[in-house]
């Protein structure tokens, strides 16, 4: 039996007067990966930030290999071997890959306040080398792509290894959250391999990677945990059962009423025809129809995003056509194609989401304060009138949240606060919806889910991409799939939803 | 996909980007240096007589004060913060090295001491800055703006309506002379420069301002002491603005209020000019360098062209903005770069 490094009793904290933490208790033995499971808000994220000294417990005990201890800073928990990786990256952008690793403990590579920069890097490859990477430690941060700084991440965590003479415990805070499957996979074999090396906390929301990797499971609901479960021996589906407490689930095969597949009838109002970019897609054609929802799927960097771009005038195709309602277009900028309907709806919320300080209603009309004009004023009633609406057709919760600071509600409900944005527009055809679940838990999912539905209902076309294959295949109306470039395959799910054996043949 | 050389070994790269201190080449790097460049040939052809030797020492001459200012603001604005208080440093300092020197005012005569504690305010007045926007969390424009009248209320009152006349005559001569053709201030001004340079790569204090710009809380959280790097930082402009003020009296004979007047819109142009963001965490001495002299440069060859003085600042104004919207280029795509 491995020694218990953590043990954690009884804690809890709440944030002006909202309780995070309600009573949680846990241990974390030697070189073990403990998963930490729940919808966001269920207190996960405030475990681990009373654990590495960020904020402060109000109740409860915490015990690092069998000493009371109470962090004040963050460097208090570094010094008993508590190293932390953040949901949002904390990484610096304009440093070198070897400088954001052993920024703060440079240690013989700074003597006298001067860098030695041959050791510094050195330093930075024998941590990146601990995870087997083969990163540039003189690279610049910002030019790697996100899941290479998700390592640099790692690696920085790791560096606490020769800080202290314990083996270190690891936290990582949704650190796949941001990834999509290929590139969650590096960061999944990275966390095995700090198996070998230190305890690890692993936060997620995502039920797979959890079972793949966690020795043992806790599942938070509402700042308590509610339930435990060893790997190999609980399944997704009671782990899920757990999560939800008493909701039910939401999946396509219950719960949702069957879709009403667009006619042949309607029109086609996107049709794509050999659309090319060089080294990114090649030879792509296909037909959308008012009320359809189009998936396209696809592994990264099989195309599927620098298209999706090409069609919201972000990028430009080398040649082929785009034409909306028969007429062929050609996008210089975003703008133009918001001016003919078309809406793009990103994954990450935190850059390109919800504006921070300004309230549900603002969010909603911000782009379309023009459509409000009563003679040089904003009318005030008419907003409110219309925001009410799309919050109670939507189901933003709280419904009275119009006057809320946007920032202040959950995930998913920002993410449909920005799906009104775009669907208060009256004159939106198109929306293209690109992975538009990045970072919402399974609850927010399936209310996101369910949003999109009333949406193409409404006649308005949809493409959407994302890597969660089963919701793909369920919320789609036909389906195209993607590989280095090509369609290499074609569905229609309307009638019979095809298999994801098929589809995952076709993409790989 | 992939960018090139992303996760290279090779020998080459890993040289380049030692040099550069993990810095690729990039746009914003070489984009002012060849403006420079460029400026100065299109004058040279437009006015043969611009090029010559005798016009460049006029041209570093009168650069040397610029450029030594704009090393000392480079690592305040690479912080992410900014020194407004420069030209009340400048006239304070310049009082009271010329009356701790020989003068017209006071008994004194200490020489190339003189120098040494002239720069003292400047320092002193620096880390106050510091401390106030550290400590008392005054943001750094209003912390230095404040900084900036209490010094020039000091120098006046140091000069009492009459300016000290500086009578050392080696000061004099170091200030106006040169040294194998080369300006003496010019000389000092290298200097700075390539202290600037090194302090910007090789140490700690250097790589930390850049860490405190590009990320401040992250740099909290890996356990920095920015707010002491903060009063470092403005510590350094402080010091440097007292040189540059001590400087520019040996050079003039004169310790002013005015001494300064000017140099704080043209320090703060030559260090954006050169691609140092205002935001923070980007450029570095030599570009603010390079900004300077282009600054100077443009000055310099206005006048040879026969730009009549009116319009030489919207001339100036005009490649202001452009050298703005050059170093900002990158920017404009970030909406669909952050992936």
């Amino acid at each position: 039996m491995n020694s218990v490094v953590l043990r954690v009793e009884r804690l809890s904290k709440s944030f002006a007067g909202v309780r995070a933490l309600d009573g949680v208790s846990l241990e974390v033995r030697a070189r073990e990966v403990v998963g930490v499971l729940g919808e966001n808000g269920a207190g996960k994220s405030t475990l681990l930030k009373v654990l590495a000294g960020l904020c402060q417990r109000d109740g409860g005990h915490i015990a690092m290999r069998g000493r009371a201890v109470r962090f004040g800073s963050p460097r208090e928990a570094a010094e008993a071997g508590i190293s932390m990786v953040f949901q949002e990256q904390s990484l610096v952008p304009n440093l070198s890959v070897a400088e954001n690793i052993m920024l703060g403990h440079e240690g013989v590579a700074v003597r006298a306040g001067f860098y030695d920069w041959k050791r510094l890097h050195a330093m930075g490859a024998a941590q990146l080398a601990k995870l087997d990477s083969t990163l540039a430690p003189w690279a610049l941060t910002e030019t790697l792509s996100f899941e290479e700084r998700q390592m640099v991440e790692l690696a920085k965590a790791l560096t606490i290894e020769e800080r202290t003479p314990h083996e270190p415990l690891i936290l990582l805070d949704e650190p796949t959250s941001m990834l999509d499957a290929g590139q969650a996979q590096a960061v999944l074999i990275g966390i095995e391999r700090l198996r070998g090396r230190a305890s690890v906390v692993f936060v997620s929301h995502r039920l797979d990677e959890v079972l793949r990797v966690c020795d043992r499971i806790y599942v938070f609901a509402e700042g308590r945990c509610v339930g435990q479960g060893q790997r190999g021996v609980c399944t997704k589906a009671e782990l899920q059962a757990m999560m939800l407490g008493r909701r039910h689930r939401v999946d396509s095969k219950d719960g949702s009423p069957p879709q009403e597949a667009p006619t042949s009838a309607s029109a086609v109002i996107l049709s794509v025809r050999d659309l090319s970019c060089a080294h990114r897609y090649h030879s792509v054609s296909f037909d959308l129809r008012a009320g359809e929802v189009l998936g396209i799927a696809g592994a990264a960097g099989s195309g599927r995003d620098s298209l999706c771009r090409a069609l919201f005038g972000a990028e430009t195709p080398d040649s082929g056509e785009i034409a909306l309602d028969g007429r062929p277009v050609r996008w210089r900028e975003p703008a133009d194609a918001v001016e003919r309907g078309i809406g793009y709806l990103p994954g990450e919320r935190s850059t390109e989401g919800v504006v921070a300080g300004m309230s549900v209603a603002e969010n909603m009309t911000l782009a379309h304060l023009g459509e409000l004009r009563r003679g040089p004023f904003i009318g005030l009633r008419l907003e409110k009138a219309l925001v009410r609406r799309w919050i109670e057709r939507l189901g933003i919760k709280p419904c009275t949240s119009a006057d809320m600071q946007a920032q202040l509600l959950s995930g998913g409900n920002q993410q449909k606060i920005v799906l009104a944005k775009w669907l208060i527009a009256r004159k939106l055809r198109i929306l293209i919806l690109d992975h538009p679940w990045r970072g919402l838990d399974v609850g927010a999912k399936a209310e996101a889910v369910a949003s999109i539905r009333e949406v193409a209902r409404s006649g308005i076309g949809i493409v959407l991409i994302t890597d969660a294959l089963d919701d793909l295949i369920a919320l789609s109306d036909s389906l195209i799939v993607m590989k280095n470039g090509l369609v290499s395959g074609r569905f229609t799910c309307s009638a019979a939803k095809p298999p994801d054996w098929r589809v995952l043949e076709c993409m790989l | 996909m992939g960018r090139p050389g992303r996760a290279e070994r090779h020998p080459a790269a890993s040289e380049r980007a030692r040099r550069f201190a993990g810095h690729p080449v990039q746009w914003q790097t070489w984009g002012p240096f060849a403006a420079l460049l460029a400026l100065c040939l299109g004058f040279g052809i437009a006015e043969p007589s611009f090029l010559t030797l005798s016009n460049f020492w006029v041209i570093a001459d009168s650069s040397a004060v610029p450029l030594i200012l704009a090393v000392g603001m480079t690592f305040v604005v690479l912080q992410g913060s900014l020194d407004l208080s420069i030209e009340g440093v400048m006239a304070l300092c310049s009082l009271t090295f010329a009356m701790l020197v020989l003068n017209s005012r006071t008994a004194l005569d200490l020489g190339v001491m003189a120098l040494g504690l002239a720069v003292l305010p400047g320092l002193c007045i620096g880390m106050l800055n510091g401390i106030v926007l550290t400590r008392l969390a005054v943001p750094s424009f209003m912390a230095t703006l404040g900084a900036w009248s209490a010094a020039l209320g000091l120098a006046m009152l140091l000069s009492g309506g009459q300016p000290p006349i500086l009578k050392d005559e080696a000061f004099r001569a170091f200030g106006l002379g040169r040294t194998a053709a080369v300006p003496n201030l010019a000389l000092v001004a290298v200097a700075v420069v390539m202290v600037g340079h090194v302090l910007q790569h090789y140490t700690r204090f250097g790589r930390y301002s850049v860490a405190i710009g590009g990320g401040e809380s992250v740099a909290r959280q890996s356990g920095l002491p920015v707010d002491r790097y903060k009063v470092f930082a403005f510590a350094l402009c402080g010091l440097l603005a007292g040189l540059a003020g001590a400087l520019e009296s040996a050079r003039i004979g004169l310790g002013h209020v005015d001494i300064g007047a000017g140099q704080l819109l043209g320090t703060v142009t030559a260090v954006v000019v050169g691609g140092t963001s205002l935001a923070g965490g980007r450029g570095g001495v030599l570009q603010s360098a390079v900004g300077a002299l282009l600054l100077n440069v443009l000055a310099n060859g206005m006048v040879f062209v026969g730009v009549i003085p009116e319009a030489q600042k919207m001339v100036e104004g005009a490649i202001v903005l452009l050298a703005s919207l050059l170093a900002t280029w990158q920017l404009r795509g970030r909406l669909w770069d952050v992936r």
